[in-house]
């Protein structure tokens, strides 16, 4: 395939992000770099679920959490998984405008669950003294969940680069497999929450 | 075209040329050479070590600095030697024997070069900048959370990098396997070395994560404040252990299974059969993989896990013996019947297997974790990874360094100094190793600077370090033999050893697409085959057509730089938040060539037939 039929395609086919050697290849790597993360996230929740009850005479998990709080966060999270899914239906689709609202809308719900994991963290910090250094399951508790949100950030900034990268150009089959990965990225993270949502937070209130 | 083709050029665009290129081979070069210099260092910290040794009471060095070479020895001679040799022969050869044109991710394949590249330069710039890593390699907490000095963070900083390259590496090579193999090769058809290559990736991938998240906590904790090793604020030093050994274990799988794929390769061609038991090989190639991750614990038999614990781990690690059996007979009987030559890669290949099995019945003895509580810490423990890391490693890295060299650089090494190079590392070896198993035995222990005089420990220890000079004197001919190869030897030819795989059916060394025409596989040792039906090359599998081809590019360079100038920053924050600004400039330039890479399309070129056709495969 030349490169003016992969950046001006005269028809877009049904899976664009597969549709070249150089797609299938990133759609394949990209799987295993999730594998990997997948241990990265395992071995911090391990170190976790080892250190949980370790207040070191600090606040204990049960003391800490609101689960109101970690609810709304995790609907945001939720629903923006859902709109990234809209965005790649209207990818296979080719409606790029169409893609562009629905990622817009996933990095807005993103950055807004963002903000109330700031406020989670400030609120700790200043309301129960309950920092990074005050316990180990404070070291643990702010290193799994912050290893989180700083890929949902890392997630955020990546989708934006490509929305603007792309914005005057429209899909074509090299960036189709850039936005394919990067709401799988997304997927990642969403599903990682589910589990620090169980282990972390409900467990920590019901444990 | 001429954008790309190596002309006759000057140093400033030969040094450019290999700082901005993505081709497997030359990356390959790069990680030779490397891997070879860290290979050197760690060797010179080997001996020092041995001559510290070498009589009860010694003051050749203090205390201090012999923990730090014992560290350093350590540390180099995974991370930073034989770990980029394995890659060194992985680029070189993987992409050729599986009929493909290049890995798929060539730029990935050079970020993945310069992360273990600069990770490795910031572990030894340890050296000069205030004392090096003295925790030992295994770095456990609290002993490397307290060492004083910022050593340990040297250890952290550069294993992070060196990792995340690794990382990269690995993921690259399960997609080039998996998706870029020539048409007709199915899996059952890889030749050997490519399917050892495809299972260490997959441990690679799930084995680093790991020591990736205990570097971390180690960082947070030494650099940040955190308490996760800190037991008077409720922390767990025993969190580490697992956490490097989960990694820990994987890794000497992901060292010694390359090296089983080279000799099955070497066997193969230097008896003229076939692989005996092909798929049994595989299968036990797979299987070593997987119970490679169910082991770890073994390491941690003293740790006070609890007999039940213990047992289970003590179970699975015997159980690795099976395939490893299994791969050793088939080996064997590869060669029975076979028509063999001693050649100099034949020569490693053969001594590996009596000293890799001590190697693996000392690890069967280890596994008895009643036993063990004796074991554990001694020179026993010394003498049997040395058996399996150097006479399985080190002895596969060198008959994979002689049988393909012709491939890598054009010129088969002279076969006289190669065999002189190896009977002084063998013999030098096995003086320096097997006395070990006895000092062990009679209780020295591991990593003590000096032993005393009247316990029966002094001719051991003398023999050890006499047997470490005829090594050293090995390495020395080997490099001899690589400087006189390429100023005496002829050219090779496509074929010098009337191999049986896909990398000996284009020239020495391939040019730099590769395969001109993507061949054709009809079964395995796919070479022999169109050979044994009297033909001379692969039949095509596509008509002669454009070529695709990636651009070469320096951010690869630029975005490990940024890391490497960050790594100083975090190292140093602790001194003084001044330093904190590197960590800013050194991210900065890292996400901005990240930024770059996402931005800048980069579809690569196309070679056309015309100019193909032209120079008969020479544009």
């Amino acid at each position: 395939m030349s490169n003016e039929d992969i950046l001006n395609p005269k028809q877009m086919p049904h899976e664009p992000e597969k549709a070249t050697l150089e797609g299938k290849n990133k759609f394949l790597g990209f799987w295993f770099f999730l594998g990997g993360e997948t241990v990265l996230f395992a071995s911090l929740f391990g170190t976790y679920l080892a250190l949980n009850d370790s207040t070191a005479g600090g606040p204990g998990t049960e003391e800490l959490f609101g689960l109101e709080l970690v609810f709304v966060m995790t609907m945001l999270l939720l629903t923006s998984s859902l709109t990234s899914v809209y965005a790649m239906y209207h990818m296979k689709n080719n409606n790029f405008s169409k893609m562009m609202v629905w990622l817009g809308v996933t990095v807005a719900l993103g950055f807004t669950f963002l903000g109330f994991e700031i406020y989670e963290f400030y609120h700790y910090i200043h309301e129960y003294e309950f920092t990074f250094r005050s316990s180990a399951l404070g070291s643990a508790f702010y290193t799994l969940v912050g290893f989180h949100g700083g890929h949902v950030l890392f997630g955020l900034l990546w989708i934006l680069t490509l929305m603007g990268r792309n914005a005057k150009r429209g899909l074509n089959l090299y960036n189709a497999p850039k936005f394919y990965i990067a709401s799988l990225y997304w997927h990642f993270i969403d599903v990682v929450w589910v589990f620090i949502f169980t282990v972390v937070y409900l467990m920590g209130k019901v444990g | 075209m001429s954008t790309a083709v190596a002309q006759k050029k000057g140093f400033g665009a030969f040094m450019w040329d290999y700082l901005t290129t993505v081709d497997h081979k030359k990356i390959a070069h790069l990680y030779l050479v490397a891997g070879g210099l860290f290979f050197l260092l760690g060797g010179l910290e080997a001996m020092i070590i041995r001559i510290q040794l070498i009589k009860p009471d010694n003051e050749f060095i203090s205390a201090g600095l012999y923990n730090e070479m014992i560290t350093m020895h350590g540390t180099t001679m995974i991370f930073l030697a034989a770990m980029p040799l394995l890659f060194a022969l992985m680029n070189a050869v993987v992409p050729l024997q599986i009929g493909a044109r290049d890995v798929a991710f060539p730029f990935l394949n050079s970020l993945g070069f310069w992360l273990f590249f600069f990770g490795g330069l910031i572990l030894n710039f340890s050296w000069f900048m205030g004392g090096a890593p003295d925790a030992g390699w295994t770095a456990y907490a609290p002993l490397s959370t307290t060492s004083p000095t910022h050593g340990v963070d040297f250890y952290v900083m550069g294993l992070q990098i060196s990792g995340a390259g690794t990382l990269i590496g690995g993921i690259n090579f399960l997609v080039t396997i998996v998706n870029m193999r020539a048409p007709g090769m199915s899996y059952m058809r890889m030749p050997l070395f490519t399917w050892t290559v495809f299972v260490t990736s997959t441990l690679i991938l799930f084995a680093f994560p790991a020591l990736t998240v205990g570097l971390f906590l180690m960082m947070f904790d030494r650099m940040f404040g955190s308490v996760f090793f800190d037991v008077a604020s409720g922390g767990n030093v025993i969190i580490w252990e697992h956490l490097f050994w989960i990694f820990g274990h994987p890794e000497v799988y992901i060292l010694i299974l390359p090296v089983f794929g080279v000799f099955s390769e070497v066997f193969s061609t230097f008896s003229k059969k076939r692989l005996f038991g092909y798929s049994a090989m595989v299968f036990a190639t797979v299987l070593i993989g997987f119970l490679g991750f169910m082991v770890w614990a073994h390491h941690m038999f003293t740790t006070g896990m609890g007999p039940v614990a213990n047992s289970i781990f003590a179970v699975t690690t015997m159980a690795i013996a099976v395939p490893t059996g299994i791969k050793i007979f088939n080996w064997l009987f590869t060669m029975w019947g076979g028509t063999i030559r001693m050649t100099t890669a034949m020569l490693w290949s053969v001594a590996f297997i009596p000293t890799f099995t001590i190697g693996g019945m000392t690890g069967v003895m280890l596994a008895a974790a009643a036993a063990d509580y004796q074991y554990h810490d001694t020179y026993f423990v010394v003498a049997h990874f040395h058996y399996v890391i150097v006479g399985g490693v080190v002895f596969g890295i060198f008959a994979a360094l002689h049988y393909w060299w012709p491939k890598m650089f054009g010129k088969v090494l002279n076969e006289k100094l190669g065999k002189w190079a190896f009977w002084p590392f063998f013999i030098g070896f096995h003086l320096t190793f097997f006395i070990q198993h006895f000092l062990g035995l009679m209780g020295m222990p591991r990593r003590y600077w000096k032993f005393l005089d009247g316990q029966g420990l002094d001719t051991g220890n003398l023999i050890s370090t006499i047997g470490a000079f005829f090594m050293a004197l090995g390495v020395i001919i080997f490099l001899w033999n690589v400087i006189y190869t390429a100023m005496k030897e002829p050219k090779a030819s496509a074929d010098p050893f009337d191999g049986r795989t896909l990398e000996w059916s284009i020239p020495s060394p391939p040019p730099f697409y590769n395969f001109k025409q993507t061949p054709l596989v009809r079964g395995l040792d796919a070479l022999w085959i169109e050979k044994s039906e009297g033909k001379k090359a692969m039949t095509p599998a596509e008509p002669l057509g454009d070529i695709h081809m990636p651009y070469g590019s320096i951010i690869p360079f630029v975005m490990s730089f940024g890391l490497f100038i960050a790594g100083f920053g975090f190292i140093y924050q602790v001194d003084n938040p001044v330093w904190l600004s590197l960590v800013f400039i050194g991210m900065g330039i890292t996400l901005g060539s990240m930024f770059v890479r996402s931005v800048k399309d980069d579809l690569g070129y196309h070679i056309h037939k015309e100019d193909l056709e032209k120079g008969d495969g020479q544009v």
